[in-house]
């Protein structure tokens, strides 16, 4: 056997740590904490279950952070940050979320993130961030570096992350705060849950409706103890969550995105309001406006192997005559589908949905296709 | 009489065939397996090289050969199905068997208490 992890010496922990041990989580090194890849039941079982009922994660090695303008008005945060990113930060209304990235010069993508406008007028001046744990200490550096000097910029590491994810997730959470039925896919608001402070936004990372709640650090067991409390709720760990998200085809930094992938060839296009399409003003605009007018040199693609076996990060893709055409950047085992599934990059002219290829697995060429994302459709709540 | 590598492979020793398998500890390791792959029935193994690969929903993993010996028999059982390597490793979830090309290199593997040792 061999791929076993060697644990590096200086691993940090959320504050729920104690509680993934007692859970009898099997524990692994994730952007320097150590972090509960799956719990006793594994990792299909804790996949099904968010697909079925609903999933509590612990992402606190996340970093949420916030930007603040000295003078509390949103427009001069909004335009501080997309001086970074190519969404629209302009027009996101009171408690409203969006998904962008952070640019470099060259387009390509340093970290990708949500971003909130906090409900309350008393908070105008406010957006809440959260940044990728792998990413958030150089989105840092990135950020302080590029930011105009009237905004300040500040990680909330005082905070921690849980995700509540999976069809009955609005249910449950119904039962300890009673606004949970009314809040919109990508909106955020502020309350309190048995008790304790929060921070909710209704999204995730799984394709499937939730909620991603911050609390103070001190807060995160009593949280955690009060959303486990229901039949419907079942811890899961890092594994189900990575499955989660690519069947839902959803991007990971570090695999579909990093420093040289635009987010035209990644296919965020969507996340690129036509505003600043036009307006452009944001890091990399030459190549990325180029890419959305004359395509990208390579596309973000579905890619469904034929047999049994898995392809994984850094496979081989080629045309059914031979030429390399891509590479994949994701690939597992979907648990919903009980076969493999990934994600990688190809040649658009390759890029339809059934066009036939080849996986080098192995050293063995392996039948696979072009398909489209998600293999999972999405169950957001749209109201 | 089971016999253990440092790698979380057993082999169960008849004669000069050793059956082999991964091990209870390895399989709590990788968790639920999803795929699996076996060496081919004649193949040649070189002790230390790839023989087969045991997969998870998170990670390919390869199985090393033990000794040096001639593939004689696989599981396709396994194949199949590879949860029955998860729930049963050291019994219906054995893998392959070869004909050991020197039966003494079997005093080089671990007896249960040195394994046991090293897997705490």
């Amino acid at each position: 056997m061999s791929g076993r992890d060697d644990l590096p010496t200086e691993l940090r922990q959320t504050p729920l740590h104690f509680r993934h041990l007692s859970l009898g989580a099997r524990m692994v090194p994730f952007a320097g904490y150590d972090m509960p890849v799956q719990y006793e039941k594994g990792i299909i079982d804790e996949h099904l279950w968010t697909r079925a009922r609903a999933g509590l994660f612990d992402i606190s090695h996340m970093g949420p952070a916030a930007l603040k303008a000295d003078d509390g008005r949103h427009e001069t945060v909004a335009r501080a940050l997309e001086a970074l990113v190519p969404a629209d930060i302009t027009g996101l209304k009171r408690g409203q979320q969006r998904y962008t990235q952070l640019l470099n010069e060259n387009g390509g993508i340093v970290d990708d993130l949500m971003v909130t406008r906090p409900l309350s007028s008393e908070e105008d001046g406010t957006l809440l961030l959260v940044l990728n744990a792998s990413r958030k200490d150089i989105d840092g550096v990135h950020i302080k570096r590029y930011l105009a000097s009237h905004v300040r910029f500040k990680p909330l590491s005082d905070l921690a992350l849980i995700a509540l994810q999976g069809p009955e997730a609005a249910h449950v959470l119904k039962s300890v705060w009673p606004h949970a039925a009314e809040l919109k896919f990508m909106h955020a608001v502020r309350g309190e849950i048995g008790g304790y402070p929060c921070h909710i936004c209704r999204s995730g990372y799984t394709g499937e409706d939730g909620f991603e709640i911050s609390v103070e650090a001190q807060n995160a067991a009593g949280l955690w103890d009060t959303l486990m409390k229901f039949e419907a709720v079942r811890p899961c760990g890092l594994g189900a969550r990575d499955s989660l998200r690519l069947e839902a085809g959803l991007c990971l930094y570090g695999h579909e995105l990093d420093e040289q992938t635009s987010p035209i060839e990644a296919g965020l296009v969507w996340s690129i309001q036509k505003g600043r399409r036009h307006t452009a003003g944001f890091p990399g605009a030459e190549r990325i406006l180029r890419e959305v007018s004359e395509g990208p040199p390579r596309i973000r693609v579905g890619i469904m192997p034929a047999g049994r076996a898995p392809a994984r990060d850094g496979t081989a893709i080629l045309s059914n005559d031979g030429n390399e055409i891509g590479i994949i950047t994701s690939g597992g085992y979907s648990p919903s589908l009980k076969r493999p599934v990934a994600m990688g990059y190809v040649d658009p002219s390759h890029s339809g949905p059934g066009t036939p290829v080849k996986l080098i697995v192995r050293g063995s060429s392996l039948d696979a296709s072009i398909v489209p994302l998600p293999f999972v459709p999405h169950a957001y709540f749209r109201g | 009489m089971l016999k253990y590598t440092e790698e979380h492979e057993w082999l169960k020793i008849e004669g000069d065939v050793a059956t082999v398998g991964i091990t209870p500890y390895a399989t709590v390791q990788l968790g639920d397996l999803v795929f699996i792959e076996l060496p081919k029935v004649g193949s040649k193994l070189k002790k230390g090289a790839p023989a087969a690969v045991v997969e998870s929903v998170k990670v390919a993993s390869d199985v090393f050969a033990p000794l040096d010996g001639d593939v004689v028999e696989v599981n396709k059982h396994v194949v199949s199905d590879p949860t029955v390597v998860t729930n049963d490793p050291l019994g219906g979830g054995w893998l392959y068997k070869i004909k050991l090309a020197n039966v003494a290199d079997i005093g080089t593997l671990l007896d249960a208490a040195a394994y046991a040792e090293r897997t705490g």
